[in-house]
């Protein structure tokens, strides 16, 4: 066997029955890869793409129905424990035990794996001094924040150098912040320790930072190597333009992602970026004038993502355009120019002695898309049911549709269409029974309401489920669902809180590609996401920290705000991270100086 | 086995230690719940009758019928109330102001010199249990007012003549205190809920919250990770028992005839029947909700209905009979019972210690085959 690889597995294959469908999931499919020694190996896909199997499957958690699994040079299913001694696996709840001190958990897996105790001391110093957690050893592994369990869990499995580290999805709903020191700690430890790492991730600037990329989609590999190797395949391929003045850049990338010769098409930077079929650019595209109109496109170098679409769309055949079209299904509202549809002035929401929301102020206009980001704890989940009317505030105003929040709860509601993260689907009932469920919930009847759901299944394409059950559909299914039952009654405003989570590439821009529509024919959308890039399609976004607005404005007012000149540009997420970085940094010089 | 055997075992026991002390829902139905079953019931649940309310009509108005009421009064089980007719006796009745009316009839005394008296008793038969309790109480109360009328009328001991009167005897429980038989059966019930549905309810919160998977990566085996759920719960499964025991035999005075060591040793069989069951369950449902429904369907509610501890299993069909004799509650509660009431029974102890072993050894060993380091 190849000794420079810690983990090969060769044409696995894994399926699940699942007995209450009476039928058979294949989480994957003739598998093979390889995670080479003392460097990052990364595992990208979307939810339900097979990465926490494969992950199991290496730590000897499951068995694989075909093909071999081996690590460390052991076969998986033959000794499993041979494995489990030498390997640090980190799931994604991160395995800590509530109850438990920080140094407790440590202790407890320094204890499991043996580690000397004169060995220890030197062990823990420099976790804690690269988790930053040294201060807060004592306090229970419940009470720290979501960023700090995820680093504690990594520190847990960091006690003694493993052979091979597996990590499944750290990153997951952490914000930019703490991602980018996660990833800073796994750097250093690659560099300094040569560990051998796979790592799992729906973050395409996450598997960009490794060694090896192996791409994973429907249980299959639908690329692997390099991610320079996977990038060049879109080689040539890439534009980016800039729109004119008077146009919006998520319109223009609309119009491009409609295009059938168009691989992809995003928002990025006040320009929209965009990628070519190798077919079309070898016949000097003549189309792309008509879409750019007076907008002249410059070739740009292809990113990871870039290189993915072009391999997903390979596989994967899906016209964005329809999607577009249908979704003006919903009743077109007149734009009045800046009619303002919700108003929050001096909002405050306090927790006993602790302040969530400190006096937020902004006012979002019809048919805005307005984005709501911050990092863990910010205040936005708070400020987000408040608008909702799912929580009352302590003080403030709160206008929404025309109705006091505080006074006319019932009213504003009505106006409302809400998707929840989870997506409140009823499981056990079929798509028509859900839907009914909740236009009988919003007042709808009759041939109103038979009306509106085949409305809003026409627009969700939703015509050929009825009759299937919710809690059985596939993951995109079910948010475009969630969607259907909070647009049934027309809602003047529709709230979306992280709609994107874990959906793959192509279902965030059809998903992207929807809301703009909305938008389009009046419909205002509030939208909460942890994909920085995706503030680019809002048309104004605010940025909280500690409850308080950092920064409010449209994305290149952000951009600017953060610090960006025409030298240097920034996307989203370096704007977000430099904002609210300045601001941490201000307020703790200001507090220093107080004391 | 391996030389890390010991300090993973001490580090998870010593983890678990930690998470049971720091966890109040845990301390709540480990110490706590044991503490209020106790109490419950040792004073509110039980079978006794004391004190209870009887309308006595009194139609002859002789001193000897007097004296009979004024047994009746000695009685610490009743409480006589004297009315003037049985039409007053009655509405009481009805109003559930009393349990029983007793009716002296007004030729009673004349009847009683000749050996022929006759008295009215009426139950309130709503509640049998009560009913026949006061039965017996009124009997043996007017019984021994006749011996002592017969004693003092010595001279002409022909007053007494053809008075049979009935002396009972209970054995096992000469008070006949149902606190004596309830205490063993709490015991058995206290056991049971620390046994298997604590220890189901902790075992299925380390799957559900995905704890197990990360320690499944590690050098751990699933023996160790057993043992260290089983000892830390089998510690508070026997605080528990002593607190039983010394509620049994301080607050409630009830005797022990048996070995107080061969009641510590077969709890200690019947312990590691519970845990067994307790880490099979979780090991199988893997869910904190469905462990907690099958551990109480199928441990505690039985122990409570089906083991002997409330209703005999011999007045019960066969089928729940049989179902009643494979629990291995069922066998503790015998071999407790005759511990506590009958002293060392060896053919009994034997029998049961055999049955209980024989489970621990059959549970514990399922549950270990079902731990294994797997997910889904």
């Amino acid at each position: 066997m190849n000794t420079q690889a810690a983990l090969v597995a060769q044409g696995v294959g894994k399926r699940f029955v699942i007995k209450k469908a009476g039928r058979t999931v294949v989480a994957l499919d003739d598998v093979s890869i390889e995670v080479k020694t003392a460097a990052l190996t990364a595992l990208v896909g979307p939810d339900g793409a097979g990465k926490t199997t494969l992950l199991r499957l290496a730590a000897g958690l499951m068995v694989a129905d075909t093909g071999t699994m081996t690590v460390l040079g052991i076969d998986a299913a033959i000794d499993p424990q041979a494995i489990q001694n030498r390997i640090s696996y980190m799931p994604q709840r991160f395995g800590l035990y509530d109850d438990l001190s920080v140094q407790e958990n440590l202790d407890l897996y320094a204890d499991l794996h043996a580690v000397p105790h004169d060995v220890r001391g030197k062990r823990y110093k420099r976790l804690m001094e690269m988790t930053d957690l040294g201060r807060f050893t004592s306090r229970p592994a419940g009470k720290l924040s979501g960023g700090m369990k995820q680093k504690l869990g990594l520190a847990c499995t960091l006690v003694r150098s493993p052979e091979l580290l597996l990590l499944d999805e750290p990153t997951v709903g952490v914000d930019p912040l703490s991602r980018r020191e996660l990833w800073e700690i796994l750097e250093q430890l690659v560099r300094e320790e040569n560990l051998s790492v796979l790592v799992s991730t729906s973050y395409m600037d996450e598997a960009a930072r490794c060694a090896h990329v192996a791409i994973l989609h429907d249980g299959k590999v639908l690329a692997q190597g390099t991610p320079e190797s996977i990038r060049n395949t879109a080689e040539g391929l890439c534009f980016a333009v800039t729109p004119p003045a008077d146009e919006a850049p998520r319109h223009l990338q609309a119009r491009l992602l409609d295009d059938d010769k168009t691989v992809d098409a995003v928002p990025r930077g006040g320009k929209v970026h965009f990628v070519r079929t190798r077919a079309a650019v070898e016949q000097d595209d003549p189309d792309v004038a008509n879409l750019l109109g007076t907008s002249q496109a410059e070739p740009v170098p292809p990113t990871l993502e870039d290189g993915f679409m072009l391999a997903l769309r390979s596989k994967v055949q899906r016209d964005l355009s329809s999607v577009a079209s249908v979704a003006m299904s919903t009743p077109t509202r007149a734009l009045k120019a800046d009619e303002t549809v919700i108003e929050v002035r001096d909002l405050v929401r306090t927790f006993g002695d602790f302040t969530a929301v400190d006096r937020t102020s902004f006012s979002v206009s019809r048919g805005e898309i307005f984005g709501l980001l911050g990092p863990n704890g910010a205040g936005k989940t708070t400020t987000f049911r408040m608008l909702c009317g799912l929580l009352p505030a302590s003080s403030g105003t709160l206008r929404v549709a025309g109705h006091d929040l505080r006074k006319a709860r019932a009213h504003a509601r009505q106006q409302i269409g809400y998707v929840s993260q989870k997506f409140a689907l009823y499981g056990n009932l079929t798509v028509d029974e859900n839907l009914k469920f909740f236009g009988g919930a919003y007042g709808l009847s009759g041939t109103h309401l038979r009306e509106r759901m085949a409305a809003v299944k026409s627009q969700f394409e939703l015509d050929d489920s009825g009759h299937a059950q919710a809690g059985l559909l596939p993951g995109g299914f079910k948010q475009r669902l969630a969607m259907a039952t909070g647009l049934l009654h027309a809602p003047d405003i529709l709230f979306l809180d992280e709609p994107t989570s874990g959906a793959d590439p192509l279902a965030r821009r059809e998903f992207w590609r929807r809301i703009t529509a909305l938008a389009e024919a009046g419909t205002t959308i509030v939208i909460t996401t942890h994909f920085m890039e995706e503030a680019e399609y809002c048309d104004r976004v605010v940025i909280q920290d500690a409850g308080k607005v950092l920064a409010l404005g449209t994305p290149a007012e952000i951009r600017r705000q953060a610090g960006e000149t025409d030298a240097q540009t920034f996307d989203m997420e370096q704007a977000f991270i430099g904002i609210v970085e300045q601001n941490r940094k201000a307020s703790r010089g200001g507090s220093r100086e107080a004391a | 086995m391996s030389g890390g055997f010991w300090r993973r075992l001490l580090a998870l026991t010593r983890k678990e230690v930690k998470q049971l002390l720091r966890d109040r829902s845990n301390l709540m139905m480990g110490i706590a719940l044991p503490a209020i079953l106790i109490l419950i019931f040792g004073y509110g649940l039980s079978f006794d009758v004391k004190n209870a309310p009887v309308a006595v009509v009194m139609e002859d108005h002789s001193v000897t019928a007097n004296d009979m009421i004024a047994g009746l009064r000695l009685s610490p089980y009743l409480a006589p109330t004297v009315v003037n007719s049985m039409h007053d006796a009655e509405r009481l009745m009805l109003d559930r102001k009393v349990d029983a009316i007793l009716r002296l009839p007004s030729d009673f005394s004349r009847r009683l010199g000749l050996g022929d008296a006759h008295v009215q008793l009426i139950l309130h038969g709503s509640d049998a249990n009560t009913a026949r309790t006061i039965e017996g109480y009124v009997q043996s109360a007017l019984a021994q007012s006749t011996v002592l009328q017969g004693d003092r009328a010595g001279a002409s001991p022909g007053a007494s003549v053809g008075s049979v009167y009935l002396e009972q005897r209970l054995w096992f429980n000469e008070a006949n205190t149902s606190t004596w038989f309830l205490v063993p059966g709490l015991i058995v019930l206290i056991t049971t809920l620390v046994g298997a549905f604590l220890t189901a309810l902790v075992m299925a919160r380390e799957w559900e919250r995905g704890t197990l998977e990360a320690l499944f990566v590690t050098p751990v085996r699933p023996l160790e990770i057993l043992l260290a759920k089983i000892i830390p719960y089998f510690g508070v499964g026997m605080i528990g028992l002593l607190m039983c025991l010394l509620a049994a035999r301080f607050l409630f005075d009830v005797p022990i005839y048996g070995s107080l060591w061969l009641i510590l040793l077969v709890s200690v069989f019947y312990l590691f029947v519970a845990l067994g069951i307790g880490l099979l369950i979780s090991a199988v449902t893997k869910n904190q909700f469905t462990a907690s429904q099958l551990a109480l369907v199928t441990s505690f509610m039985p122990a409570l209905m089906l083991s002997g501890f409330i209703y005999d299993l011999r007045n019960m069909p066969l089928a729940v009979q049989v179902v009643g004799r494979i629990l291995p509650a069922t066998h503790y509660m015998e071999v407790l019972k005759s511990l506590f009431l009958a002293g060392n029974l060896w053919p009994v102890i034997l029998k049961n210690c055999v049955i209980l072993i024989g489970y621990a050894v059959v549970v514990l060993a399922a549950a270990r085959l079902k731990t294994r380091k797997l997910i889904g």
